[in-house]
């Protein structure tokens, strides 16, 4: 029997692994020590059980155990990995290159750093979403201390060079700073084979739990180090103070064994599901896959059905699947997707887009679901949609003059 | 954000739906929103010349659930009025019986626009003065 609803937002967040809790659990009410006591056996507990989920958490990303930084999450990493570098680097320079499908936790802390004598330089994306290194190379200044793009991107999930973007960076002598959330724990991501100096990721991406992340800072060639953000007792080496989160690390640490150890199996089931569903719903008329699909994560589809609006189509199955949209009709600016507008689509097709994000417990069976859900639903709207009328009428939508609001 | 069921019902089962011949005399069209902002509604209505009443209205909406809901809302209203009365159809009137939340305020707008639009495309096909209307509430 299906079990009804069906999750297909993965890149929003992920259910926790039933392993990973098991993992956790001791450490809220027997072993609840401080990490930081240092004379007792409730700290020395609590203190072994972070070092051996550090060790598995640098094992997944090929890091020394002593180069991850425990954070609570991504957007923590995000701010304290680029406002560490633009505070440790001042002397060095002040020019930070980004590109405009970031997420906002590096968008927003760029634009924040700009207010503080920053020089940011965000780089427009190629209709595929990937970036041209060629623009990289000419982007880079001798004032330029950081560059800073995503590993994978979270709505149309395209994979960035990053060995080339990083080589380019370090012949420069820029540091190279990635937002790895989407990518880490999902593809291999190798910090010295990609020529990674700062990298973000979060546990509850990768079916860890939610409040606990990691910034990897690189310890040799060079030797990297950022300015905390948050003063207190000196924790991670300086760089991020306050009481560890022992349980969540050891969920986290256990995410990243379960996803080492179970990558290339998950990855090989959930890219032909992701593929099936791609191939069906691509069969409908008018429809486009958005990103470059031979540079991509294995499990994300991200679909625009034109002439249909995005909000409207998931309310025809939002009871039973849950995905996101591009389309923003829900937000008091009615902006679409920034991310979709980037790669140059216009914004009704950028209004009509649906992210399927699958997942380890995604399974054919609600796959064939989601595909009659979503067609059926396409083709009812598309009956209701003045825009399609016109569409198969021959009328030239793009030349009428539209009021707009 | 969960919706109403009203504004599920218009969703799911959506009333008058369709097109109307819009060279007749007798066909007001309103076609208002813009793809761009995710919204385009298309409202006609088929008015008795005689009578002023409106015998017919159809509409074709390309937006989220609560814009298929205004309009298909206004369909209904409009049926059997006169034109003088469907005039006075306010938007809060829409947002009101569908349980709209403040986002959504402007799907009424536009099906109010939308209805004023196609009293006004009647009007000045049958040789009448188009209407000046005030700003709608936003």
């Amino acid at each position: 029997m299906l079990k009804l609803p069906i999750y297909l937002d993965h890149n929003a967040t992920t259910p926790m692994d039933p392993r990973v809790l098991e993992a956790m659990l001791p450490y809220f009410v027997e072993n609840f020590g401080n990490a930081a006591s240092r004379n007792h056996s409730f700290g020395w507990q609590a203190e072994e059980a972070v070092d051996y989920a550090r060790e598995q958490i640098a094992q997944l990303i090929g890091a020394d155990p002593k180069e991850i930084i425990i954070t609570s999450g991504a957007t923590e990493g995000d701010n304290l990995g680029i406002k560490g570098v633009f505070e440790m680097y001042a002397s060095k320079g002040n020019h930070i290159i980004t590109c405009t499908t970031e997420h906002k936790a590096v968008l927003d802390t760029c634009k924040h750093l700009e207010k503080l004598g920053a020089e940011v330089t965000y780089l427009e994306v190629q209709p595929d979403g990937l970036i041209d290194l060629k623009q990289l190379e000419a982007a880079m200044r001798p004032t330029t201390i950081l560059v800073a793009i995503m590993y994978a991107n979270n709505e149309i999930g395209v994979i960035q060079p990053v060995k080339e973007i990083s080589a380019i960076a370090k012949k420069h002598g820029a540091l190279f700073f990635t937002d790895a959330v989407q990518a880490v724990g999902k593809i291999p991501v190798d910090v010295n084979a990609d020529g990674i100096d700062i990298m973000a990721f979060t546990a509850h991406k990768m079916y860890g739990p939610k409040g606990v992340g990691a910034l990897y800072v690189r310890r040799k060639n060079p030797r990297v180090k950022v300015t905390a953000q948050m003063d207190g007792g000196g924790h991670e080496r300086g760089m991020r103070s306050g009481t560890l989160n022992v349980p969540g690390i050891v969920g986290f640490g256990k995410a990243c064994e379960v996803a080492r150890l179970d990558m290339a199996a998950d990855t090989e089931r959930i890219s032909k599901l992701r593929d099936k569903l791609e191939n069906a719903l691509t069969q409908i008329e008018e429809s486009y896959v958005n990103g470059n699909p031979a540079h991509r994560l294995p499990h994300v589809s991200n679909i625009s059905f034109k002439y249909v609006e995005g909000e409207g189509l998931m309310m025809g199955f939002n009871k039973d699947i849950a995905l996101s949209s591009g389309s923003a009709c829900t937000s008091a600016s009615l902006e679409p997707s920034y991310v979709l507008k980037a790669l140059g689509l216009g914004d009704d097709l950028a209004h009509s887009s649906l992210r399927f994000g699958l997942g380890r417990n995604t399974t054919e069976e609600q796959i064939d679901f989601t595909i009659k859900a979503v067609t059926e639903t396409v083709l009812k709207l598309r009956e209701m949609s003045p825009l399609w009328e016109m569409f198969k009428d021959g009328v030239d939508i793009d030349a009428i003059q539209w009021a707009h609001h | 954000m969960a919706y109403s069921d009203k504004v599920i019902d218009h969703y799911s089962n959506p009333k008058n739906v369709g097109t109307l011949d819009k060279a007749s005399t007798s066909v007001g069209t309103g076609l208002v929103g813009a793809p761009e902002c995710g919204d385009v509604m298309r409202l006609q209505i088929e008015v008795d010349q005689a009578t002023g009443l409106i015998t017919d209205a159809k509409f074709k909406t390309f937006g989220c659930g609560s814009a298929i809901a205004s309009s298909s809302l206004a369909t209904e209203w409009l049926k059997g009025k006169t034109i003088d009365e469907a005039v006075k159809i306010d938007n809060m009137d829409l947002v009101e019986e569908l349980n709209l939340p403040p986002v959504k305020i402007h799907c009424s707008v536009l099906a109010e626009d939308a209805i004023k639009a196609a009293i006004n495309d009647f009007r000045s096909k049958n040789g009448l003065e188009e209407l000046v209307f005030e700003q709608s509430h936003v």
